[in-house]
């Protein structure tokens, strides 16, 4: 068994992570076993590769699987086509077939001399049975290379991260070999912490004010898409840019309900629609 | 005690394997959970669960199973700190409860006898007037009824202790039997593609370069075909108005999942049973008829037909000519069903009403039987036992 890192995953300076969630990674990364994460888009899945990569000090491999991605890809891909090409050139690279093997990110990963964090992007995007022809690679993190006859091994179990939009149900047998972890919505004080991680410097009055706003956003019933976490510090980002006054924050409770610069937080025409009719509704309410 | 609660888990249905349980042995051997059951908790979840549709079910199992056991685990982690219960005893106390307590010889004097029955007290106790436990007399314990009591380990505890994570059951949303968004739709509906080859010539055609290569003299002749996509042809029929009122929301969800996920999808609406015409714009319903004699010819037998509505109206409506609540019908309702259903030998109906209801509602079964059986719930699972179906009958 190679050595495993000693090191404790526990979030970083710009990445809040909640107990569960560090309990996933550092049982993946001590048994060195896949973790798949799931999550509402904008609960920074992605972004958890790349922090425990920076956290634990590893390089990043990241693997983005797009609906076309066959899972060979990220092991080797032997160009028939060129060599074909040279052999017809009379090319003298042609001789050794060594020369068309193109390594992909696993292999990448399983040679790299140093433990590394490998993110495998997406997974439901490709083929259904992408995740079936990767088992055992993932299992025993080694392959055979037919056109070369060689092995590859394994120097240092990577870390592998996995992330998963629901578009595609995974195969049980996939499963089975990971660890899961389903990334919920941050609650009000976790939003808090994150905000605070991403804009150490903001106004406490301004964080309230927005959060605020923000998850009454959240709570219109019948809203075709949520915003999410990444949403709300685009908003916050625009707010500090713009230099919103606290006060047309706040003014949506007296009167207009459509809080400033809300292109940032609702992304759908129905929603921004339903919206302006609530605050007017609201506006006439509070009139009459 | 690990083996029965994975039996336990298996017993709710969760689809949890003798290898999930080995990796969380390994786990624990690891000493990635220290001694608290918060931890044990996250890390059972984490290695056993794979679906977050089952998180519920899994709190309720862990709830259930580890009520009681808690003690194991507060017996690992040591005495409980004087200054909780102080608190503890402030909060849950009313002011003449605390009066009582002076009586008894004050506060300090409680905290004193309890200290000393926690010593004397070996095992997990229930009942009874003297030892900490739960629904005694004793003034120790959870669930009693001494003025005097304190209450250890109940669920509003204000030491924000583990058992509250799942007491709160927070992914009950997510249990696949309840919740129906757009996504979850799509995801079962994708189950119903197939891909055909179609549009801009983009993937290598190995076979056919081998052969005009071949041809060529063996100069190299590459041919692309297109990339696969999706060319699955689906009818839409939806019931409108009248008793679907209650359901217009699901409705709504399925048919807009449906519209980005199919690349050719039609869809007529009707009330309540289909008779011989049907319409695309339900505020033009009586000016905009598609007769349905043109529907049934226009489609091919390749298209799926879907039917969406809660089947719930009199008899005579499906059975009778002249039965519809709207119009002068010349023919049955269930003479219009059969038509489609001979045009559209892959048919199912969806039904948003809970299948528990159905055999409530005479006309229900009566539509159960027109369409052998292929009746099933507007739920995530009905979607995917319909959309299997109607792939079988594909093969």
């Amino acid at each position: 068994m190679p050595p495993m890192s000693d090191t404790r995953f526990s979030g970083t300076d710009n990445y809040v992570a909640t107990e569960e969630l560090m309990m996933a990674v550092n049982a993946s990364v001590t048994l060195g076993r896949p973790l798949l994460i799931k999550g509402e888009p904008g609960t920074g899945k992605t972004m958890l590769a790349e922090e425990v990569a920076r956290s634990l000090g590893r390089p990043l491999i990241q693997w983005h699987v797009k609906s076309t991605t066959k899972a060979q890809q990220g092991l080797y891909e032997y160009d028939a086509v060129s060599r074909l090409r040279d052999s017809q050139l009379g090319d003298n690279r042609v001789t050794a077939i060594g020369n068309y093997i193109v390594k992909g990110k696993l292999w990448e990963a399983f040679e790299s001399d140093e433990q590394s964090v490998v993110l495998i992007d997406e997974i439901d995007k490709a083929d259904i049975e992408f995740p079936n022809d990767l088992l055992l690679e993932l299992d025993r993190m080694e392959f055979h290379v037919y056109e070369t006859k060689e092995i590859i091994k394994t120097k240092h179990r990577p870390i592998i991260i996995i992330t998963s939009n629901n578009e595609k149900e995974l195969p049980d047998a996939f499963l089975r070999r990971c660890f899961f972890h389903y990334i919920r919505f941050p609650d009000k004080e976790t939003m808090e912490r994150i905000v605070d991680v991403h804009f150490p410097n903001l106004k406490p009055e301004l964080l309230r004010e927005a959060l605020e706003s923000f998850f009454e956003v959240r709570d219109v019933p019948g809203l075709k898409k949520k915003p999410s976490t990444s949403e709300l510090l685009d908003w916050i980002k625009l707010l500090v840019a713009e230099d919103i006054p606290l006060e047309s924050l706040r003014e949506q409770d007296s009167g207009k309900a459509i809080p400033p610069l809300y292109g940032a937080l609702l992304k759908n025409e129905q929603d921004v629609h339903m919206f302006e009719r609530l605050a007017f509704l609201h506006r006439r309410n509070n009139a009459g | 005690m690990l083996v029965d609660f994975f039996y336990k888990l298996r017993s709710a249905q969760l689809p949890v394997s003798l290898t999930e349980y080995l990796m969380l042995l390994e786990a624990m051997q690891a000493r990635i959970a220290t001694v608290s059951v918060d931890d044990f908790y996250y890390l059972s979840r984490t290695a056993l669960i794979k679906d977050e549709r089952h998180y519920d079910r899994f709190d309720q199992v862990f709830g259930a199973y580890y009520k009681g056991m808690e003690e194991l685990f507060d017996e690992v982690v040591g005495e409980i700190p004087e200054e909780w219960l102080r608190r503890q005893a402030e909060l849950m106390l009313t002011e003449e409860e605390k009066k009582q307590i002076e009586a008894m010889g004050g506060f300090e004097k409680l905290m004193e006898t309890l200290k000393e029955r926690l010593e004397e007290q070996k095992g997990r106790h229930q009942g009874g007037n003297k030892w900490i436990g739960t629904a005694g007399k004793s003034p120790f314990g959870a669930y009693g009824y001494n003025p005097e009591g304190v209450r250890i380990g109940q669920e509003e505890s204000r030491n924000r202790r583990a058992v509250k994570v799942w007491d709160k059951r927070e992914y009950r949303n997510l249990d696949d039997t309840l919740e129906l968004g757009t996504r979850n739709i799509k995801v079962a509906l994708r189950k119903l593609r197939k891909f055909a080859r179609e549009g801009a010539a983009e993937e290598l055609d190995l076979d056919d370069t081998i052969k005009s290569t071949a041809r060529n003299g063996g100069m190299l002749d590459i041919r692309m075909v297109p990339e696969r996509h999706n060319a699955i042809k689906v009818l839409l029929l939806l019931d409108i108005g009248g008793s679907m009122d209650d359901h217009i929301r699901a409705c709504e969800e399925l048919f807009s999942a449906a519209r980005t996920e199919f690349k050719h999808l039609e869809y007529f609406y009707f009330h309540n049973c289909i008779y011989e015409s049907l319409w695309k714009d339900n505020r033009r319903r009586h000016t905009e008829k598609h007769s349905t004699y043109d529907v049934l010819r226009k489609y091919g037998q390749d298209y799926k037909c879907v039917f969406v509505g809660d089947g719930s109206m009199s008899p005579y409506e499906i059975a009778y000519p002249g039965g519809s609540v709207e119009h002068w019908n010349e023919e049955a309702g269930a003479v219009w069903i059969g038509r489609f259903l001979e045009q559209f030998p892959h048919s199912i109906w969806l039904n948003p009403k809970p299948r528990e209801h159905w055999k409530y509602t005479q006309s229900i079964g009566m539509l159960e039987e027109i369409m052998r059986e292929r009746m099933f719930p507007l739920t995530l699972r009905g979607l995917d036992q319909g959309m299997r179906e109607l792939k079988r009958r594909n093969a």
